[in-house]
């Protein structure tokens, strides 16, 4: 079977002549959902940017379920691949949630009733049905992470790449965010800090350090090496054990 | 974070006038507008026949004449220009109160002040009724080219994310003690002018990533439903074929 995501020797350094991957190796297979963690300033945003096609690889290749990301398919890429950027404020530009929310299927060619209703499903989904009509920008922190989730799971990829979703969530949503997740049945890439969070959701973690992967194996395993996670400037919070 | 005061035009309200679709009232207030223009400027009771339709709507409408007039500033430079013209103009002239004035620049200055009292205050009308949002969608929806209605949305969320931005930035200053009282500590402020256009620019550049990872090609998909009956275009239309028929009288 074609995996979902392959990445192969993927390096990329930015305008500014600052290289943040060197030669990354990752594959996905259909229906995983593996963690990406790593310390501040590893390339995990980096990386993930080259799953849709924002940043083009400087050498090596990524393909998105045997389709390789080049400008021929972005389209077709961005349909499949999903990504929640880090920052909610880049992702939300509309007027009102409701017109965000919109936007992306809106482009992918979904069109009414369908559109509203995948408005009120995605919306629905992470408990901001409510706030349709207001504008994201009068929104705090933690909601606005939570409509720009629901702007990306509106589109319904078949790939979603989350990063660090659970940032800025109250203990509640951050709870419910774990149990959507849980039950989209999708491949999906989280980047996260949250080791707990990680090991509650992706079986398979993969650990990048300077720009390449340090570690990729099942997330317990990894978490259990004291040494390791030091060595790489992971730690799990205080009183918790695995 | 409050960014998004900036749209004052707008006066929310519940009446039959807001609940009318965006476009159709972009469309019948366009009408309106040639309507104006197309009047011949002698025809005096018409430019009344006019004001009396407008607050006809504003009536039903429930805006307050002085909401109104506040929002009619940004006429006043034709108004000066419309009471200069009488005294400059050539042609003819005539006497008043002791002061030569050209009849010809007169009548123009009328029909500068007249039309574009009328036009600005149709202009109001329609955006004190309609959010900012519908008209946009209103505008693509009228097929007004796509590249004209992305670039009005933009500018929509570029001065809220500059606004915002600008906001974040004076906050980090002032939680770090600096109180910008006197002239001599103005520095940060103005430093940070540069910063905020750097930042602004940089965030925008972010924007438009996020927006095509979500399949942007370049132009706005349509939002919205988009059924609009007949009984909504002969109800919102009326007033403007009454302008209309209001104009052509004029000429008789
Ligand atoms: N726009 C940019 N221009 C130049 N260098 C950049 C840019 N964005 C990131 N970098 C650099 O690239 C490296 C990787 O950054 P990246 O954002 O991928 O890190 P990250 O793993 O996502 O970190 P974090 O956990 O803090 O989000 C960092 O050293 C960073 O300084
Ligand atoms: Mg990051």
């Amino acid at each position: 079977m074609t995996p979902s995501l392959e990445v192969e020797g993927l390096a990329f350094a930015y305008p500014d002549g600052h290289q943040a991957l060197f030669g990354v190796d990752l594959r996905i297979e259909q229906g995983e959902r593996v963690a990406l963690l790593g310390p501040n300033g590893a390339g995990k945003t980096t990386l993930v940017l080259h799953l849709n096609g924002v940043h083009r690889a400087g050498a090596g290749t990524v393909r998105v379920g045997g389709l390789e990301v080049a400008k021929p398919h972005l389209q077709e890429i961005r349909r499949r691949v999903g990504v929640v950027f880090q920052d909610p404020d880049d992702q939300l530009f509309m007027p009102t949630v409701g017109d965000d929310v919109a936007f992306g299927p809106a482009n992918f060619g979904v069109t009414e009733p369908e559109l509203s209703l995948r408005v009120k499903q995605a919306l629905g989904a992470v408990g901001m049905g409510e706030h349709a009509d207001r504008s994201p920008m009068h929104l705090s922190g933690g909601q606005r992470r939570r409509v720009a989730l629901a702007t990306v799971l509106a589109c319904d990829p078949e790939i979603l790449v989350l990063d660090e979703p659970s940032s800025n969530l109250d203990p509640v949503a951050r709870r419910e965010l774990a149990e959507v997740l849980l039950g989209l049945d999708r491949t999906m890439l989280m980047v996260t800090h949250d080791l707990p969070y990680a090991l509650q959701l992706c079986p398979r973690s993969v650990v990048i350090d300077e720009g390449v992967v340090v570690a990729d194996g099942p997330t317990r395993d990894l978490l259990a090496d004291p040494a390791f996670l030091a060595a790489h400037r992971l730690e799990l919070p205080f009183g918790f054990s695995v | 974070m409050g960014a998004g005061h900036a749209h004052t035009l707008h006066h929310v309200g519940d009446s039959p006038v807001h609940r009318l679709p965006a476009h159709v009232k972009i469309v019948a207030a366009f009408l309106m507008v040639i309507a104006v223009v197309a009047t011949p400027r002698e025809a005096f009771w018409v430019f009344g026949a006019h004001l009396a339709l407008l607050v006809g709507i504003w009536v039903t409408a429930r805006i307050p004449v002085a909401a109104i007039a506040a929002r009619s500033l940004i006429e006043a430079p034709f108004v000066a220009l419309a009471v200069l013209l009488p005294f400059f103009a050539t042609g003819p002239r005539t006497e008043f109160l002791g002061l030569s004035l050209s009849v010809d620049g007169l009548l123009a200055g009328w029909n500068i002040l007249v039309k574009g009292t009328l036009g600005v205050l149709i202009s109001v009308t329609l955006g004190m009724t309609t959010p900012v949002r519908d008209l946009l969608a209103g505008l693509a929806r009228l097929r007004v080219p796509g590249m004209v209605t992305t670039i009005a949305t933009l500018m929509v969320r570029y001065l809220e994310v500059i606004a915002a931005e600008a906001r974040r930035m004076r906050l980090a200053r002032v939680a770090r003690g600096h109180d910008p009282r006197f002239l001599w500590q103005i520095g940060p402020t103005v430093r940070g002018v540069g910063t905020l256009f750097l930042r602004s620019y940089e965030r925008g550049e972010r924007v438009h990533l996020a927006m095509l990872a979500r399949g942007y090609t370049g132009s706005m998909p349509l939002l919205g439903v988009p059924t609009t009956g007949r009984r909504t275009w002969a109800v919102a239309l009326a007033p403007a074929a009454a302008a209309v028929l209001f104009a052509t009288a004029g000429y008789a």
